[in-house]
């Protein structure tokens, strides 16, 4: 305990002398939010010297280990370290699906080489990462996915076509999901790959959303050539060949637990329903909504997000007690997005016509317009909430296949 | 403190549910129910509870208690909530022994825990007056005369007060119904001149009472809490009995939903079990979410209790409301997907139905805490 309360002093002097005093403002919302990469531009000077002094360090990933550039912290540290920063309202100095995926996968599944090649360079910001997953007739049966690698020797030959590829046009590599053996069943003929952008034959383009905005993009392989070692001893291959489902199960429920997180809006940070109905819609002479059908609808809402909160909670603590959290992910990925699109849509009732704008300053370019569409997403994107819910019928409540 | 059982916990878990499979399951309740048993429990089987140190749950050690805390009773109420099983635990070991423990005077303390706590001692709260929980309208008058008080009003839904020794009363002495200032918390003899006690069964089999109050005689050495400022008391005893519910409920529905589930797996039609079909299986799994978000708040609200006893009303209120919610739609689900077999009494699934709509309306309904959390948070 000592250690711990001496790692909180150490560390509160460290983020109170480096922290740049722009760096503890909230960030307002995706637009502040620094992504590295070859091609990234910084918005301040105080992001640029908040990733390298943090990067150094090795807390854009703490809890790595410190050979593959990370912090080397325990998970009491770690939690210590987001305690602090939340103190001072410190911002992430990096965030990526490098930090969020990749990383995760090959500390799981990475070989030494691999790791000591790609990991460095995601904790420093230098490399951003995409994911290619779904493809067009690949969505909720993601394994029946059909991008094709062959092996030529001494390289592998890619074509095919990724789809809600975040960011592809800004990233500088993509770790994909490619079909290396067309005659096994569907689940084992799948390898789990890493490729630079930069290779010829790849090209992307964004699909624009309803909510005018374009996260996502398709991106296209066409003959692409790539070599079985990116480096000496670095394959192009995480895990065995045709077992990257394995991986990209590992992945899909780190990324549930991930998008469930978010849904509580503990992360996104956002107002909460009954804020801006208050500030909106008025009270009336008993402190009460004047609007009492939607005060009724946002309270209901407020348990069950809280409710929900609490469960994130235990089963984090369950899972640190030796538990595990399994298929549990699921739960989360449903209830999180589903809640947080419930929780958009009592927003949207409040802001009533205000919200409505989709333009100009007043309503920030249509903020709260345009966030209410993209929550939509929420409930398709890493596997759906039909998905979920036959994953917790049949894994968890074990009941029989139709 | 992690939002998880300890291991002693999960110890006094274990041995409860074997217990309570063993000597109260739900055919307990059942034959209570058909024999018309006045008490509507077994004094046998909570004399047994005593001595494993249920009765006195939340009472020191010194008292003769066995001091799990609040965390230890909603273990005990969840599994009791499982088997259904009738007894005063509610009553008398939560918000009885809340009241005396944390407000009521050295006497009171040392003359009634300790016979709480050997099961000796059956007591109960009397709150509401009307068909739905308000306690700030408290209208039963404790008029003073002298040194002494003189209690005249009805109380109605008063768990267990058909057999209990002694009452604790929420009175008005000063103010006006639906103000929280001037309510007085009395400890009344049930056998007292003036009151008048009606047994009303309930429609989950277990007993409460409507009890009239015709100038009963309390003086000051009655009251628990402070004379007309009560309403802190009460409150803290009522957040307990809600926390306490609330596991309750998480136990009846957990109970319920496995039974669900069981004879999804087990039930055949159109040649298949009807647990293989997507329109049930998709229902069972988000009773399965919402089950563990009940569960999460419950547990949380009895170890607030426990760590900062003051500040758990909005803790107890949203696991009384999401407990509520969560228990009735599983008790709903379970009929419907058990189909007709649901609907006979022979069946156990509709017991759980019927408990769970008493134990969600004691204390406030799920609407009732929707709108004391919106209050609380300021709109």
């Amino acid at each position: 305990m000592a250690d711990l309360e001496k790692f909180r002093a150490e560390t509160r002097a460290w983020l109170e002398e480096n922290c740049p005093p722009d760096m503890r403002k909230p960030m307002r919302g995706e637009e502040d939010i620094c992504w590295g990469g070859k091609r990234w531009k910084f918005q301040s000077e105080a992001q640029k010297i908040w990733l390298e002094r943090m990067a150094a360090r090795g807390w854009t990933v703490p809890t790595w280990p410190k050979e593959y550039g990370g912090g080397g912290l325990s998970k009491e540290e770690a939690k210590i370290l987001k305690e602090e920063m939340r103190r001072i309202k410190a911002r992430s100095p990096l965030e990526s699906f490098g930090i969020w995926m990749l990383g995760p996968a090959l500390l799981e599944y990475g070989a030494h080489e691999q790791k000591a090649h790609f990991l460095p360079p995601i904790a420093r910001g230098e490399i951003r990462w995409c994911q290619g997953y779904s493809e067009p007739n690949a969505g909720s049966d993601l394994a029946s996915l059909q991008c094709r690698c062959e092996d030529r020797g001494d390289h592998w030959l890619v074509n095919g076509q990724k789809i809600w590829t975040s960011y592809a046009d800004e990233s500088d590599w993509i770790f994909v999901l490619v079909r290396t053996d067309r005659e096994a069943p569907k689940h084992l003929g799948i390898s789990f790959i890493l490729i630079d952008m930069e290779s010829p034959g790849v090209t992307t383009r964004p699909i624009r959303l309803i909510s005018g905005k374009s996260p996502f993009c398709e991106t296209f392989f066409d003959d692409v050539k790539v070599p079985k070692e990116h480096a000496p001893g670095v394959s192009a291959v995480v895990g065995e060949l045709n077992r990257g489902w394995d991986v990209a199960k590992y992945l899909l429920t780190h990324e549930r637990e991930m998008i469930g997180a978010g849904g509580s809006g503990a992360i996104g940070g956002a107002a909460s329903p009954g804020e801006v109905a208050a500030r909106l819609v008025g009270v009336d002479e008993t402190g009460r909504l004047a609007d009492p059908i939607l005060r009724g609808r946002i309270a209901e809402a407020e348990i069950d997000g809280w409710a929900f909160l609490l469960t994130m909670e235990r089963l984090k603590d369950e899972a640190k007690a030796g538990k595990g959290m399994g298929a549990k992910s699921s739960m989360l990925k449903y209830y999180g997005t589903e809640f947080n699109k419930r929780r958009y849509e009592l927003m949207m009732d409040a802001a009533g016509s205000d919200g409505l704008e989709w333009e100009g300053e007043r309503s920030e370019d249509g903020k709260l317009a345009r966030s209410w569409l993209r929550t939509k997403a929420n409930s398709i994107e890493g596997g759906t909430s039909e998905v979920q819910l036959n994953i917790i019928a049949k894994r968890i409540l074990e009941l029989p296949d139709a | 403190m992690p939002l998880v059982l300890t291991e002693e916990q999960e110890m006094l878990r274990d041995a409860a549910r074997g217990f309570l499979e063993a000597k109260a399951p739900v055919s307990a309740l059942r034959k209570l129910r058909d024999a018309r048993d006045e008490v509507g429990f077994s004094r046998d089987l909570w004399k047994e509870m005593a001595e494993m140190g249920w009765a006195g749950v939340l009472v020191e050690e010194a008292f003769g208690g066995s001091d799990f805390g609040f965390a230890g009773a909603g273990v005990l109420a969840e599994e009791m909530g499982r088997t259904l099983t009738a007894s005063p635990f509610l009553s008398t070991s939560i918000l009885a022994a809340t009241a005396l423990k944390k407000y009521a005077c050295e006497a009171h303390r040392q003359e009634y825990l300790p016979k709480i706590a050997a099961g000796d001692l059956v007591m109960a709260l009397a709150v509401d007056e009307k068909n739905k929980h308000a306690p700030a309208k408290t209208a039963l008058r404790a008029e003073k005369s002298g040194n002494a008080f003189r209690l005249s009003g009805e109380k109605t839904f008063v768990a267990d007060g058909h057999v209990a020794d002694k009452l604790i009363v929420a009175a008005r002495t000063a103010g006006a119904p639906g103000e929280e200032a001037g309510i007085t918390l009395f400890l009344v003899d049930a056998q007292a001149k003036g009151v008048a006690r009606e047994r009303t069964i309930m429609v989950d089999s277990r007993n409460a009472a409507r009890v009239r109050f015709d100038g009963v005689e309390a003086t000051g050495d009655d009251v628990v809490g402070e004379i007309d400022g009560g309403w802190r008391a009460l409150e803290g005893v009522l957040n307990a009995g809600r926390a306490g519910l609330a596991a309750e409920m998480s136990g009846s529905a957990q109970r319920a939903f496995e039974m669900t589930v069981g004879y999804l797996k087990e039930r055949t039609q159109f040649g298949r079990p009807i647990g293989a079909f997507q329109a049930l299986q998709h229902r069972a799994a988000h009773l399965y979410c919402e089950l563990e978000l009940a569960r999460s708040a419950a547990l949380k609200a009895l170890q607030v209790l426990d760590e900062s006893f003051e500040a758990a009303g909005a803790f107890c209120s949203l696991a009384k409301a999401k407990a509520g919610a969560v228990a009735r739609l599983a008790s709903q689900e379970a009929i419907q997907m058990h189909g007709g077999i649901g609907m006979t009494d022979e069946h156990d699934i509709g017991l759980y139905m019927k408990r769970i709509r008493v134990a969600q309306e004691m204390f406030g309904d799920p609407a009732f805490h929707a709108d004391r959390i919106a209050r609380l948070r300021g709109y």
